[in-house]
């Protein structure tokens, strides 16, 4: 524990630890979920790399091969450290969350699914959980289940008894299913998911699941324990969480990762190749074919440090207050024009808030915001089976991070009230 | 400056030719997933020219405005002359600089127009 943690977090002196907003003092930057700012820690760390000891890892006997090597791998304890995992060999460098899913779709989930069984994803999940596990389904000739969404825009799968959580698995997840695949937080929703509870039914449902977690919009915002979760596999990217962008990481549990066939083939991979056969490398190597990019995944140890010195308390706490500030300005400034979608409860939300005002288009509202420099996403947020869900083909999403402040929902809240003056 | 002048907003808040032709002579549909963008354009023509051309449909300012200009400069005009009508023309009606990502608004009415010109 540091001093800092017991400190209300301050975004005005966060701030000035992001040189973009040396660069441009005026941005609003609130598409963090997208992809986060990088503060300066991170950028030097990545210049260090490449300025101090450039070299390729597990080969150079010499000085700075040892150097980036051990850098590397430092970054592979931390990480395991930083979410939890039994040991650091779970944890597998990838490019992003995306090929993390990917990686467990075309190894484990080739590999046990057959015609008949089950693979079960939500309606919320970002393309990269949901495309890739469908088309697993439809090559295996295996049935691909949706879990639908409540009119609170949460799981059906889960409901209230006098604040008690239920859930009910029953009817979707069966002893045939042998994959869930869900998200930890809604990319366009903000919604928080009680995956802890809906894992531990599921394995009761049938022990064999695997269990894989989208933990893009959770692993930069709150505590993530991998062995707390209960899950098989968890992916996030490095880009959302102040790191590099092109780095991210897999955890999977070892003896699964030990036994599943390997993703990609080439060098580090392997412990022998000869002409009639090839052996292959031990965990985490195994799944690392290539060089991988070293300096991102170096980096990637300083926005971990950077995030650990802030504390999650700090910055659940703080989003959460952001959030609701957004959400009380945009239904009071805009009473009969805005719609918001996402969980009523502050404590089933995470910083994100996406909405429709009026019969406005989100690109138009988006390029009215940037005329003011505020930057907000507009689309489906690679969410589209959501957005049908939702009735609309796009919304306007903005979403927060450490160095936003009330100052940000401010500038956005004018923007609107702009857009809405322009395009009445 | 605003991409929003005097003539997009125009042609967003009043677009010329946004009806249905019951009695088109051809039709056409196209959309943009990215955006959930969609057009639907109809025509009419008579003696080589382009006697009447409708369009509906849902989208952005840009787009909107876009279909707007794009059948009210074609209409009246003869085929030959419109058929090969290329973006920079299309661009240039809408007399605004846009980024790469908006260009795609801002062509889907052209687009569904070379279709309906090809078809």
């Amino acid at each position: 524990m540091t001093i800092i943690n017991h400190i209300m977090l301050n975004p005005k002196r966060i701030k000035k630890d992001f040189p973009i907003f040396d660069k441009h003092p005026e941005l609003v930057y609130l598409d963090s979920s997208a992809t986060s700012l990088k503060p300066r820690p991170v950028i030097e760390k990545l210049l260090e790399y490449y300025t101090d000891y450039t070299a390729n890892i597990h080969r150079g006997i010499y000085k700075n091969a040892e150097k980036s090597t051990q850098e590397y791998e430092d970054t592979r304890k931390v990480v395991a450290k930083f979410i939890n995992a039994k040991r650091p060999e779970e944890i597998i460098f990838t490019r992003g969350t995306t090929e993390g899913i990917n990686l467990a779709a075309s190894t484990i989930g080739l590999d046990s699914i057959q015609k008949g069984d089950e693979v079960v994803v939500s309606r919320m999940e970002h393309h990269s959980n949901f495309v890739p596990w469908q088309q697993l389904a439809f090559q295996a000739g295996a049935d691909f289940k949706v879990i639908e969404l409540n009119e609170s825009y949460e799981l059906r799968v889960m409901s209230y008894e006098s604040e008690k959580l239920i859930i009910n698995l029953g009817g979707v997840v069966t002893k045939r299913t042998k994959i869930l695949a869900l998200t930890m937080v809604s990319n366009t929703l903000g919604t928080i998911n009680p995956l802890k509870e809906i894992i531990a039914q599921a394995k009761k449902i049938n022990p064999a699941i695997i269990t894989v977690v989208d933990a893009a919009q959770a692993v930069p915002h709150m505590k993530v324990d991998v062995q707390d979760l209960g899950c098989d596999f968890l992916a996030f990217s490095g880009h959302k969480m102040l790191g590099p962008t092109g780095i991210g990481v897999l955890c999977g549990k070892y003896e699964l990762l030990n036994k599943m066939s390997p993703y990609q083939y080439g060098g580090d991979m392997i412990r022998q190749v000869k002409i009639e056969e090839t052996t292959f490398n031990d965990l985490p190597h195994k799944f690392e074919a290539g060089t991988p990019h070293i300096a991102g995944v170096i980096a990637l140890k300083e926005s971990i440090k950077y995030l650990e010195k802030i504390g999650f308390k700090n910055i659940r706490e703080h989003e959460k207050n952001l959030t609701m500030y957004l959400a009380k300005a945009l239904s009071y400034e805009f009473p009969n024009l805005i719609k918001c979608y996402g969980p009523r409860q502050i404590g089933h939300m995470g910083g994100i808030v996406s909405f429709t005002l009026k019969n406005l288009h989100p690109h138009d509202i988006a390029q009215i915001l940037d005329e003011d420099n505020i930057a907000v996403r507009a689309g489906h947020h690679c969410t589209m089976p959501l957005h049908d869900f939702l009735g609309v083909p796009a919304t306007t999403r903005a979403s927060f991070y450490i160095y936003n402040d009330e100052d940000d929902v401010d500038k956005l809240i004018a923007g609107l009230k702009k857009t809405v003056k322009i395009l009445k | 400056m605003s991409i929003y002048g005097d003539i997009i907003l125009d042609h967003y808040h009043y677009p010329r030719n946004f009806k249905k032709l019951n009695k088109s002579s051809k039709k056409v549909h196209v959309d943009n997933p990215l955006c959930g963008d969609s057009i639907d354009l109809a025509i009419n023509v008579k003696d080589d020219h382009v006697q009447d051309i409708a369009f509906q449909g849902q989208g952005c300012a840009i787009s909107l405005a876009s279909a707007s200009l794009l059948t009210e400069y074609v209409k009246g005009k003869k085929i030959s002359e419109v058929k090969n009508i290329d973006t920079d023309s299309v661009l240039k009606l809408l007399n605004i600089e846009l980024s790469p990502n908006r260009i795609k608004c801002a062509l889907l009415p052209w687009e569904a127009f070379m279709k309906l010109m090809t078809n």
